[in-house]
């Protein structure tokens, strides 16, 4: 209960300046870059919705009914461009294309042009942003789709066929309703990300909601307004976490049957194959394999310069600071779980839930709510021992270790907890009830029946939880301690600094770092149909 | 006293609902009881009190002469010295069938411990597959893995919660009787709880009917099946019709199908309308007999047929004749009564 209150502080903190009077500065970018951060952030949306939706459910519904040349390869393979940033795709593409890159170069030499002499679309717009928004985070909308069409029991295909429909028309109108549930899940786990991130967008220069919380804050000095605009975004996520707990909850009526058999698969030939085949390899070529090599390009010719001590450093800060989230985290989440498992009561319950919808908001809100109660706190207790001490403990807790690891604990135990307790939600309760009856107490239960059943659980929480603090970008930016870096803050400043070879290194490093749960998510979902 | 579980006048629920209402009954040592009831009878609640998994809202229970449970006060499981063999058999996954089975038993030294699991896998028949991991088990395999384990520690009382459920149902009785052997050999005082009249005959020596919480009555198979107390356990065991009589002398009634006479005084005076129990083996098919009726209804069972019969008062009974007696519907047939125990309930009484 404890533990809840304390992590559902900065949300709560955010969500009261939504009722804060407006001051100055709120008028003013109320009156100027509101609606642009509005606009921005609503075609944002608009296109990375339109774009994950087609490539994920087209790719998702080719791997898991159709057979055709690499299709056992694209399962997985399609999910690899989760491993990358946003941040990170977005200043590689930028790399390539832009004016003085080695596409267009090419092109010129090619004509003979000049500057201004032809057209090639501007990376660094709106556009280009949805572009990469797309092509890192239509896994989201795969990964759920596709789960949702494998479970589909057959039968309900089979008597669809029997009744009169075609193929394609079973498909319209049979697996596609059944699997809506999870497709819109998956896409707003996609449009909360694009809503949270902060490294592509500032990177191409477009004002939304994240980097107006920045400048306000950084810029214009302004807590309060920045706070406002933390609130705003604030309300855009919940509502999106609304509808994907309510698309969630449909979902569990849809299952049909248990009776999974293996799903009728449509043979693919000539050019519809190679059509199929096509239209999974591009999003992989453009989402992973084009941006990967380049970065590993650079990164071969930059090496030897970036690789040195301090480089050592920001990756042992990475490592240490992801580690001890990680392991932090797990332990909350196996806390929490094992105590509304023991007592099941409504408290405990509701605090998880509270948790939970940690992961729904955007690192720069998160901070901001983190760092308003703890200066507080600070100046509190600094006036306090200056008072009665004559001592002064400067600011302890708002720019140090803890608060970074507050936040990304505020952020991140969501996804322990929903490990940890769909782990433990598989072991019954009649596995604790029989080793009891065996003469165990429930701690010595935990050790040896629950742990040993979950420990493959547990393992992809942390790596999971692991991953996402070393890619994280805007909490750490905002929050680390002075002099503190970490290898997506220092990728980020390179690029920010257009050295983007330079940034590489690190760059490379974080993707291979975040390939891991890709591989283990990959792996499970090969294994993840029952009876085949 | 001697007994090895008590239970008495105990009450339990959840939450703000009580479930079970001044629950009373025991156990000698060696002695296997059930609970048969429908479903949300409470009767597993029963079960769940005396293992500790539920407290005890008001009375107590005693289990070899020792109180785990009373208000306020209940003995954690792990301390209870039980057994208990779940409906879905909780195998621990990770673990072998010998380790499975030897999990209750780490207080023994391993030598020991070796010794039991062996005894116990022989005696459930599973020696051969003492490496196996549960998933590579038939049902009816888990469930005799789920037994040794249970029975391994040598609990004072082993609480089976319909353990036959889950399996085929061709593969319930033979097991039921499989597992009543096992315990007669073990020596072990059990309660099963079953909503299966037929596993309970299988298995237990005294079969307590639970409905709504309360015990209605408590007796051996063939006691509640000829001697039911009251009209819900008429109903709920076995099959069989009421039909009305009148009140002829302390031992007699009148019905339809003639005089009845039993052994029981009825607290009636004569001239009182009462109600009859008749089982469908109550009635006999006999051309001869000078009663008959229609046969409206017919259920072929392979080795008889179960007919219902409308008598000329509209009356139905039904009558369980051999199965080359085939008689079409609408036909009319002879029947004559042949009763053994006479089953009144008076008409005013609620139950």
């Amino acid at each position: 209960m404890l533990v809840a209150l304390l992590l559902s502080l900065p949300i709560f903190t955010i969500a009261s300046f939504l009722l804060h009077p407006s001051n100055e500065v709120w008028q003013h970018l109320r009156t100027t870059v509101l609606g642009e951060y509005l606009f921005n952030s609503a075609m944002l949306v608009l296109g990375v919705g339109v774009g994950t939706l087609i490539i994920g459910v087209g790719c998702a519904w080719l791997t898991s009914l159709c057979v055709f040349p690499g299709k056992k390869l694209f399962a997985w393979a399609l999910l690899m461009p989760l491993a990358f940033p946003g941040y990170i795709i977005a200043y590689t593409y930028t790399g390539m294309f832009d004016f003085a890159g080695p596409v267009q170069t090419w092109i010129r030499e090619l004509g003979g042009w000049g500057f201004h002499d032809y057209y090639f679309p501007e990376i660094r717009s709106l556009g280009g942003a949805i572009t990469m928004f797309v092509l890192v985070l239509y896994p989201y909308v795969y990964l759920l789709a596709r789960a949702a069409f494998l479970e589909q029991s057959v039968c309900v295909l089979e008597v669809s066929r029997t009744l009169g429909c075609s193929v394609w028309s079973s498909f319209y109108r049979v697996a596609l309703p059944l699997a809506r549930p999870a497709i819109v899940a998956g896409l707003s786990l996609a449009l909360m990300e694009t809503l949270a991130d902060y490294g592509t967008v500032s990177f191409f220069g477009l004002g939304v909601f994240t980097t107006g919380i920045f400048r306000t804050w950084f810029g214009l000095g302004d807590a309060a307004a920045a706070a406002k605009l933390a609130a705003i975004l604030l309300l855009f996520v919940f509502t999106l976490v609304v509808v994907e707990r309510w698309s969630r909850k449909r979902a569990q009526y849809h299952h049909t049957s248990n009776r999974y058999s293996t799903l009728p698969q449509y043979q693919l030939r000539g050019y519809r194959a190679w059509l199929a085949f096509g239209a999974c390899f591009l999003p992989l070529f453009l989402g992973f394999i084009l941006p990967a090599s380049q970065l590993a390009i650079w990164a071969l010719q930059t090496w030897d310069s970036m690789v040195d001590a301090s480089f050592i450093v920001l990756t042992r800060n990475s490592i240490l600071l992801a580690a001890s989230t990680a392991t932090l985290a797990v332990a909350l989440a196996l806390f929490l779980g094992y105590g509304k498992r023991l007592f099941n009561d409504r408290v405990v319950s509701t605090s998880i839930r509270v948790v939970s919808t940690g992961y729904a908001i955007p690192g720069t809100v998160v901070a901001v709510g983190v760092i308003i109660p703890l200066a507080w706190f600070d100046n509190q207790l600094d006036a306090y021992l200056f008072e009665h001490f004559d001592v002064s403990s400067g600011l302890l807790l708002s720019g140090s270790l803890f608060a970074l690891m507050f936040a990304y604990i505020v952020r991140f135990l969501a996804i322990s907890v929903q490990s940890v307790e769909s782990g433990l939600g598989k072991i019954r309760q009649s596995m604790d009830d029989a080793a009891r009856s065996l003469s165990y107490t429930p701690a010595q239960i935990l050790l040896r029946v629950h742990l040993p059943l979950m420990r493959a659980t547990v393992l992809t929480a942390f790596l999971i939880v692991f991953v996402d603090v070393m890619k994280e970008l805007p909490a750490t930016l905002i929050l680390r301690p002075f002099n503190f870096n970490t290898l997506a803050v220092r990728a980020f400043e390179l690029a920010g600094d257009e050295r983007l070879a330079d940034s590489s290194t690190a760059a490379l490093m974080i993707v291979a770092v975040g390939l891991v749960p890709v591989l283990l998510l990959s792996r499970s979902i090969a294994t993840s149909r029952a009876g085949s | 006293m001697t007994s090895q579980l008590d239970v008495e006048n105990l009450d339990a629920g959840y939450d703000d609902l009580q479930v079970l209402n001044q629950v009373s009954f025991g156990l000698q040592p060696g002695e296997i009881g059930c609970m048969l009831g429908p479903s949300g009878c409470g009767k597993s609640t029963v079960l769940r009190c005396i293992a500790g998994f539920e407290p005890a809202w008001g009375g107590r229970i005693l289990i070899d002469n020792v109180e785990v449970s009373t208000r306020g006060f209940n003995l954690p499981p792990e301390q209870r010295n039980i057994g208990m063999v779940f409906q879905d058999f909780a195998l621990f996954p990770h673990l072998r069938v010998e380790d499975n089975v030897r999990f209750g038993l780490r207080r023994l030294p391993r030598r020991e411990q070796q010794a039991r699991v062996q005894e116990m896998l022989a005696i459930v028949g599973m020696l051969a597959y003492a490496q196996a991991y549960p998933h590579q088990l038939s049902g009816g395999q888990q469930q005799r893995v789920a037994l040794a384990r249970a029975l391994a520690p040598r609990p004072a009382i082993l609480l089976l919660d319909e353990p036959f459920s889950s399996l085929d149902v061709d593969l319930r009785e033979q097991l039921a009787r499989e597992v009543r052997n096992i315990l007669k050999q073990e020596d072990s005082t059990a309660v099963l709880v079953t909503h299966d009249q037929n596993e309970a005959f299988a298995m237990a020596d005294q079969i307590c009917v639970i409905n709504e919480g309360s015990i209605l009555q408590q007796g051996s198979g063939y006691d509640l099946y000829h001697r039911p107390a009251n009209r819900f356990v008429a109903d709920f065991i076995g099959q069989g019709v009421i039909i009305p009589a009148t009140v002829e002398g302390p031992t007699v009634v009148k019905t339809e199908l003639g005089l009845i006479s039993g052994e029981n005084h009825i607290d009636a005076p004569p001239g009182t309308i009462v109600d009859v129990l008749i089982r469908p083996d109550d009635v006999v098919h006999d051309d001869d007999s000078k009663e008959s009726a229609i046969v409206v209804e017919k259920a072929f069972r392979g080795a008889d047929f179960l007919y219902f019969l409308r008598m000329d008062s509209g009356v139905e009974v039904m009558c369980l004749a051999p199965s080359h007696h085939n008689h079409r519907i609408n036909e009319r047939i002879g029947i004559r009564l042949n009763l053994d125990h006479l089953v009144t309930f008076s008409r005013t009484q609620g139950d």
